[in-house]
C-alpha cells in the first residue's frame, strides 16, 4: 500500500490539451473492486497506452469509457466538459469509439459495405455502391491500409487486415477518441505491424486520439507517445514512453505478483 | 469526409450480398498460353462459376430437369410441355416461391417462421367473414386480410425480438393458435368466394399465369430489397455479425420485426392467391407443408441456416425446381411416393454444398 502511494500519480494538472480527463474513477461490482480512484489524461493527438496485466482493470476501465457501463463514482471529462456516458450510442455521439479487433465487422459483407455499415450513402431506396466502393477505396489508401480490393468479403482478410479495417472505419466515422482493445491480441508479427503502422499515420495526421489498451508491452512502447500501467484496480505509473521501458514495465507487474504471493503465503502460515 | 455527395453518374454495381461473389478469374488460375487448355479452362471457368453462383447451379438442373420430364414425356403421352401441364407446374411452384422469399429474408437474418403456412390458411377466412358478416367492400376486406398478415408477422417479431423467445419455438406456438382460430371461426368448413371479390379475385388467383406473374414480380422486388437496399444490407449484417451490426448502429430488432412483417404479408397474400386459384376457401389449405417446401426452396437456393447469407434468385430456382420434381414425376406416370426421397436428398446435398463450400472458401482465405 505504501508502495502504491508513492507511485500513484496525482489528479493531473489540468491542461487545455487534454482531450479526455478521467478523474477518481472507481468501480465496484458487489464486493469486488475492479477500479480504485483512477486518473487519467489524455492529449490530443496522444497515443496512450493502458497496460496492465490480465485482471488488472483495463477492460472495466475501457467499458466505462464507451459507455457500456458507468463507474460507480468519479468524472469523466472530455474536452474540458464534464459527461456522463450512458450508453455505447451515446459514446460514439461524443466521439468515443472501442474498436474491439475485428468483432464488429461482418463477415459476409464486403470491406466497403463495412466501412459504410448503418452509413450507407443511397440514392432512395437504392444503395449507392459505386460512391461507397470509392470513398472506401480512397479513404483506405489515405490511411495506407492495403487490401487486395475493396469488393472483397471481409470474410477472406486477415486478422490484421480486418482489424485495420475496423479502425479506419471509426476513424472515418469522425471518431475523436479511439479505444483499441488489444489490437495486438492473437496477431502474427506481421499482422501487428500492419496495425502499429496505421497508428503510426494516426499519430501523425493527428486528428484522432487514442487509446492502446495492451498486455503486450514491448510493441505498444514503440507507438506510444506515453503509457500508464494499471495493477489492481489503480494506475501506478504514468510515464512517457522514452522515459520508460519493457522491462521496468514488466518488472512492476512481476514486483507486484511476487508481494501478493508472499501476502498469500504469509495469510496461509498465520 | 463526408459520406455523400458524389457524381450522379453512377449505374451498375452489382451488390454482393451472400457468399455469392462475382470476380471469379482470379480464383481459377492454371498457366495461360497453352492453346489446347483454352478449353478445359473455360470449362472450369464455368465450373468455379457454377459452383460460387449458386443461383446458376439450381438453375441448371431446373432446366435439366425440365428437359428430363419433357423428353421422358415426349416419348409417351406428350403431357410435360402442354399449356395446361405448364400451368400447373407454375401454380405448384408460385406459392413454395412467394412464402420462401421471406423465409430467406428470416433466415438471412438468423430466423425462421414456422406459422406463415396458417397465416396462409387464416388470410381468406378473415376476407370472407369481412365480406360475408360485415359486409365490407371486397377490395377493403382482401386489404384488411393482408393487414392481418402483417400484424401475425408483428406479432412473431413481438415474441422473438421483444420477449427473447428462440423464434422456432415461437412461430411454433403461433403456427397452432392460428390452426385452432381458423377451425373454430370457421367450423372446418369450406367457403366458396364471395361474388364481391370475383373480380379482382381473378387477377389475383384464378387467372392461370396470374400466380407465377406474381411470384416473379414479387422475386424481382425482393430481390433488389436485398441486395441494393439499405434494409438488404441491415438484413445481412444482422444475420451475419448481430453484436456487430448493432455496435455499428443497426436496429437489428428492427430488422427483424420488419422482415417477420414481410413474411406474413407474403404468406397472406398467398392464401388469397391459392383461394382464388381453387376457388374454395378450405380450413385445410397451407399449414406446415407450403412453409416447409419454402425453407427447402431457399435451402435448395443457397441459403444458410445460420444466418448472414441467402439469395432471392436461388430461392425462385428452388422452388421450381420442388413444383418440376413434384409434376413431373406425376406426368412421366411414375408412382410420386419416392418422391420425398429425392427432395430430402436435394435438401442434403444443397446442404452439404452449403457446408462444404464454407469450410473450402474459409480454407482458402489468405
Amino acid at each position: 500500500m505504501t508502495e502504491q502511494a508513492r507511485q500513484d500519480p496525482a489528479v493531473p494538472p489540468s491542461a487545455d490539451g487534454d482531450v479526455l480527463r478521467v478523474e477518481h474513477i472507481s468501480k465496484k461490482y458487489g464486493a469486488v473492486t475492479a477500479l480504485v480512484d483512477v486518473n487519467m489524461h489524455l492529449q490530443r493527438g496522444e497515443v496512450l497506452g493502458l497496460i496492465g496485466d490480465n485482471g488488472a482493470g483495463k477492460s472495466t476501465l475501457l467499458k466505462i469509457l464507451c459507455g457500456f457501463q458507468p463507474p460507480t463514482s468519479g468524472r469523466i471529462i472530455l474536452e474540458g466538459k464534464e459527461v456522463t456516458i450512458k450508453s455505447v450510442d451515446q459514446a460514439r455521439s461524443l466521439g468515443i469509439d472501442a474498436v474491439y479487433q475485428d468483432l464488429a465487422l461482418v463477415n459476409q459483407l464486403t470491406v466497403y459495405h463495412n466501412m459504410f455499415l448503418n452509413r450507407e450513402p443511397v440514392r432512395w431506396p437504392i444503395l449507392r455502391n459505386k460512391v461507397m466502393r470509392k470513398l472506401a477505396k480512397e479513404h483506405l489508401d489515405d490511411m495506407g491500409v492495403s487490401i487486395p480490393s475493396v469488393d472483397a468479403q471481409v470474410a477472406k482478410l486477415s486478422g490484421g487486415q480486418r482489424q485495420a479495417i475496423a479502425v479506419a472505419r471509426s476513424v472515418y466515422s469522425e471518431a475523436k477518441i479511439l479505444l483499441l482493445d488489444e489490437p495486438l491480441a492473437a496477431m502474427g508479427v506481421k499482422e501487428g505491424a500492419i496495425i502499429l503502422d496505421l497508428v503510426n499515420r494516426l499519430k501523425t495526421q493527428g486528428n484522432v486520439s487514442i487509446i492502446i489498451i495492451a498486455h503486450n508491452y514491448g510493441q505498444v512502447l514503440e507507438v506510444c507517445d506515453r503509457v500508464n500501467l494499471l495493477q489492481g484496480g489503480r494506475i501506478t505509473l504514468d510515464k512517457l514512453s522514452r522515459e520508460t521501458s519493457a522491462q521496468e514495465l514488466t518488472d512492476l507487474v512481476v514486483a507486484e505478483y511476487r508481494k501478493a504471493l508472499e501476502e498469500r503465503h504469509r495469510a496461509a502460515a498465520s | 469526409m463526408n459520406g455523400v455527395g458524389a457524381p450522379p453518374s453512377e449505374r451498375k454495381g452489382i451488390a454482393q450480398v451472400s457468399g455469392t461473389v462475382q470476380q471469379a478469374p482470379e480464383a481459377v488460375g492454371g498457366p495461360p498460353g497453352q492453346p489446347s487448355r483454352g478449353v478445359t479452362r473455360a470449362l472450369r471457368d464455368v465450373g468455379a462459376l457454377l459452383v460460387r453462383q449458386r443461383e446458376a447451379t439450381v438453375f441448371v438442373v431446373d432446366v435439366l430437369l425440365i428437359i428430363y420430364f419433357g423428353f421422358i414425356s415426349s416419348v409417351g403421352r406428350h403431357a410435360f410441355f402442354t399449356h395446361i401441364n405448364l400451368i400447373t407446374v407454375t401454380q405448384l411452384a408460385a406459392p413454395i416461391i412467394i412464402i420462401a422469399l421471406g423465409e430467406v429474408m428470416l433466415l438471412i437474418c438468423g430466423e425462421i417462421d414456422l406459422s406463415v403456412g396458417f397465416t396462409y390458411q387464416l388470410t381468406p377466412f378473415i376476407m370472407y367473414f369481412l365480406i360475408a358478416d360485415y359486409h365490407f367492400p371486397g377490395l377493403l376486406a382482401i386489404l384488411i386480410a393482408l393487414l392481418a398478415g402483417v400484424v401475425i408477422g408483428w406479432f412473431n417479431g413481438f415474441l422473438t425480438v421483444t420477449l427473447g423467445l428462440p423464434s422456432f419455438i415461437a412461430t411454433l406456438g403461433t403456427a397452432f393458435v392460428l390452426n385452432g382460430i381458423v377451425l373454430t371461426t370457421s367450423h372446418a368448413e369450406q367457403q366458396s368466394i364471395p361474388p364481391q371479390v370475383q373480380g379482382i379475385g381473378h387477377w389475383i388467383g384464378q387467372f392461370g399465369w396470374a400466380e407465377i406473374t406474381w411470384a416473379i414480380i414479387l422475386t424481382a422486388i425482393f430481390h433488389i430489397l436485398l441486395t441494393r437496399t439499405r434494409w438488404g444490407l441491415h438484413t445481412v449484417a444482422t444475420g451475419g455479425n448481430q453484436l456487430g451490426a448493432r455496435e455499428a448502429g443497426v436496429g437489428v430488432g428492427r430488422i427483424k420485426y420488419g422482415n417477420f412483417m414481410l413474411t406474413g404479408f407474403l404468406g397472406g397474400f398467398t392464401g388469397l392467391m391459392i383461394a382464388f386459384q381453387i376457388t374454395i376457401i378450405d380450413p385445410t389449405s397451407g399449414g406446415f407443408t407450403p412453409m416447409f417446401y419454402a425453407v427447402a426452396a431457399a435451402v435448395i437456393g443457397g441459403t444458410a441456416m445460420l444466418g448472414g447469407s441467402g439469395t432471392i434468385i436461388g430461392a425462385f430456382f428452388g422452388g421450381i425446381l420442388i413444383a418440376v420434381l413434384f409434376n413431373g414425376f406425376s406426368v412421366i406416370g411414375i408412382s410420386a411416393n419416392p418422391l420425398p426421397i429425392l427432395l430430402g436428398g436435394a435438401i442434403l446435398i444443397a446442404m452439404i454444398a452449403n457446408v462444404q463450400l464454407t469450410r473450402l472458401r474459409e480454407r482458402g482465405r489468405a
